[in-house]
């Protein structure tokens, strides 16, 4: 049994009076006034439809919100399952609410749920974002049967997406997961998971909560210490994630200082693991059935992303010789001389900057945060040509160019072993 | 007369070399402690090269930005800076005893002012360290910023930054030794207050539209022309 001691008194004993469960849901909340109900009851929902004979609970870990959200929670309640559904709920859906402290970041609330499904011995486990307009009670199903009838540890999400959402992961993290850990995860920060009460009891073991990059960004540590620790693996079609608030380019540095720092963490905790590795990325098992459909299009401003990306360059010069080869930095000054039509950042130059950023990261060339702050302009000066090139791309021909990058990490997978061993 | 001329020149040159012979063994403890000394700085540097020669000192100077900025001015990695710093203060510690040992009065005052004046100058040494890391870190965090904003004259902005940290600093280093105290002060005052009318004047008059462009940014909420892209990174 893992430690409690972070775990209120009152929250210990609402845990003991639910008793076990065989399915927990952890709905983590900071001031999601207008989607929890919306998110509470897709939940319920999915519990009572696809797993009415089970014993279920519903963890909300909330931050100390000020606009209601956890009252919401509390109070949220479908009246009539049977307009809905072609059954009634069998069981009590126990939810209870705690508290935890927002500043000291995400991984607070995924520790508690964690804890939670460790005292109620729950047999599968699912987390869901409370700031999705999307989440159905299907999504429930998903994340939790592949745990709970397939005996898999962790299912991690996939989204129907806009071409243009999560271009991070889809040009950073996800290739980089798979070339480094050699597991093809196409959502390894997604923020949906599913995961057995074993992988929640290992992750409690581990003595990682006081690091800021799994406080911060506990989703990556979790996939890629599931993979390195040799846990079951699969992936599960949600389909489409829409945010309530609407995306802003204003919170990017911060994300990738918090999204890079964490997988560049991970992969400094795991060199051990991933250094000696040898095999081809291997595929894992996907549920669901995808589908894809028109998404709303979206509005965005390549002539200013290509402009902060010239900017950045000329003037992040004397930085980026400290991170970058000489001959990587003379590239990517050349393609900054471009015109918006010309313009175009190619997929192996982007790789050895994005291996070349790991290794300065690894080797602490200077103030690491500032490392990744450096990144930024580079980052959007990929997005302009990504953009640029997918415009009338259709969803099969973006899949085609994102495996061509993938393969593109994994090509250049020596280039990044080679500068990360090399001493600074 | 020429026996008075002998008996002069004799004693003359018995004084001188009563004098020597006084004289020779000083010169000789100089030498000695001058030798030693130079062991015990060459044993010190190697000591504190050893030590500070660990991984993760070496790895804090380079995240901490210090070895790169040595590097531009033409000044060793810090490792090496530092050892031979401690070489050279503890030698001249040994140099100035030496040179005490000859006994010349006329010298004793200035070498106990000298010692006296020692740890000033390293307070002030330390005070300079502090002051070019701390200059470094804004200065690199005040053009990270401005470039991620877009900010056209970033570089010169950071490049201000890091020249008004450096001036607080050597002011305070040359506070700390004394030097034209008063003199120091007015002139940084002088400096410091120039150089902040100089920006308020070019951004009033130069920079009327930027500034309500600005303002009206921040208040009005209104940006007809510059609009976020819709992108969600995760």
């Amino acid at each position: 049994m893992a430690e409690e001691t972070f775990l209120s008194d009152d929250f210990v004993r609402k845990l003991t009076a639910v008793g076990e469960v065989d399915i927990l849901v952890g709905v983590p909340t900071f001031n999601n006034r207008t989607t929890i109900a919306h998110v509470v009851n897709a939940v319920q929902l999915g519990l009572v439809k696809y797993f009415p004979r089970e014993r279920v609970v519903i963890i909300n870990p909330d931050g100390g919100s000020t606009d209601g959200t956890s009252e919401i929670v509390r109070t949220s309640s479908i009246q009539d399952f049977r307009s809905m559904l072609s059954a009634s709920p069998l069981r009590t859906i126990h939810r209870i609410t705690t508290s935890y402290r927002e500043v000291d970041g995400r991984g607070s609330a995924w520790r508690i749920i964690l804890a939670a499904a460790d005292l109620l011995r729950a047999k599968a486990c699912a987390v869901i974002s409370p700031d999705l307009e999307s989440v159905t009670p299907e999504w429930i199903e998903g994340l939790v049967r592949p745990v709970y009838k397939e005996q898999f540890d962790l299912v991690t999400p996939i989204y129907h997406r806009h071409k243009y959402d999560g271009l991070l992961v889809k040009n950073i993290i996800a290739p980089m997961v798979r070339s480094v850990y050699g597991v093809k995860v196409r959502e390894p920060v997604g923020g949906e998971f599913g995961f057995s009460g074993r992988l929640a009891c290992h992750y409690l073991e581990l003595d990682m909560w006081h690091e800021d990059f799994v406080r911060a960004r506990t989703e990556i540590w979790m996939t890629t210490r599931a993979i390195v620790d040799g846990f079951k693996l699969c992936q599960s079609f949600l389909g489409p994630k829409i945010h309530a608030q609407k995306p802003s380019s204003q919170n990017i540095v911060a994300t990738i200082q918090d999204a890079l720092g964490a997988l560049f963490r991970c992969m400094e905790n795991h060199e051990a693991y991933w250094l000696s590795r040898t095999e081809p990325p291997q595929a894992i098992p996907v549920f669901g059935f995808e589908y894809s459909s028109g998404l709303e299009p979206r509005r965005i401003n390549r002539k200013k992303m290509l402009m902060m990306f010239q900017n950045g360059v000329s003037q992040l010069a004397p930085i980026l010789e400290s991170i970058l080869s000489q001959e990587v930095l003379e590239q990517i000054r050349q393609i900054s001389q471009l015109d918006e039509k010309r313009f175009r950042f190619p997929d192996e130059l982007w790789v050895k900057t994005i291996y070349e950023f790991a290794a300065s990261y690894h080797h602490s060339v200077m103030n690491r945060e500032h490392l990744l702050q450096a990144l930024t302009p580079i980052y959007r000066g990929r997005i302009c040509s990504v953009v640029s090139e997918d415009q009338r791309a259709d969803a099969e021909q973006i899949e085609q160019k994102l495996e061509v990058l993938c393969r593109e990490f994994e090509r250049l997978r020596p280039y990044l072993v080679e500068r990360w061993a090399r001493k600074a | 007369m020429g026996q008075l001329v002998l008996d002069t020149l004799s004693r003359t040159l018995g004084s001188f070399l009563d004098a020597l012979a006084l004289f020779l063994p000083r010169v000789l403890s100089m030498i000695v402690v001058i030798v030693a000394g130079y062991i015990v700085a060459l044993l010190l540097k190697i000591f504190v090269r050893r030590v500070f020669g660990i991984a993760s000192f070496r790895k804090y100077c380079d995240s901490a930005g210090l070895t790169q900025m040595m590097r531009k001015a033409a000044l060793p990695p810090p490792v090496e800076f530092l050892s031979q710093l401690v070489f050279w203060v503890v030698w001249l510690v040994f140099i100035v005893l030496g040179i005490d040992a000859l006994g010349i009065s006329a010298l004793r005052d200035q070498i106990s002012q000298f010692f006296m004046f020692l740890p000033q100058i390293f307070v002030a040494l330390v005070v300079l360290f502090i002051g070019l890391l701390i200059a470094n870190f804004f200065s690199r965090a005040t053009l990270l910023a401005l470039a991620n904003a877009n900010y056209p004259s970033a570089r010169l902005v950071s490049s201000m930054v890091r020249l008004l940290i450096l001036l607080f600093f050597v002011t305070m280093a040359l506070e700390q030794i004394g030097l034209g105290r008063h003199v120091v002060l007015i002139a940084f005052s002088i400096v410091f207050g120039a150089m902040m009318l100089g920006a308020a004047i070019a951004f009033g008059l130069g920079g009327r539209d930027v500034a309500r462009r600005i303002l009206e940014r921040q208040f009005l909420q209104k940006q007809p022309e510059d609009k976020d892209e819709e992108i969600s990174p995760l």
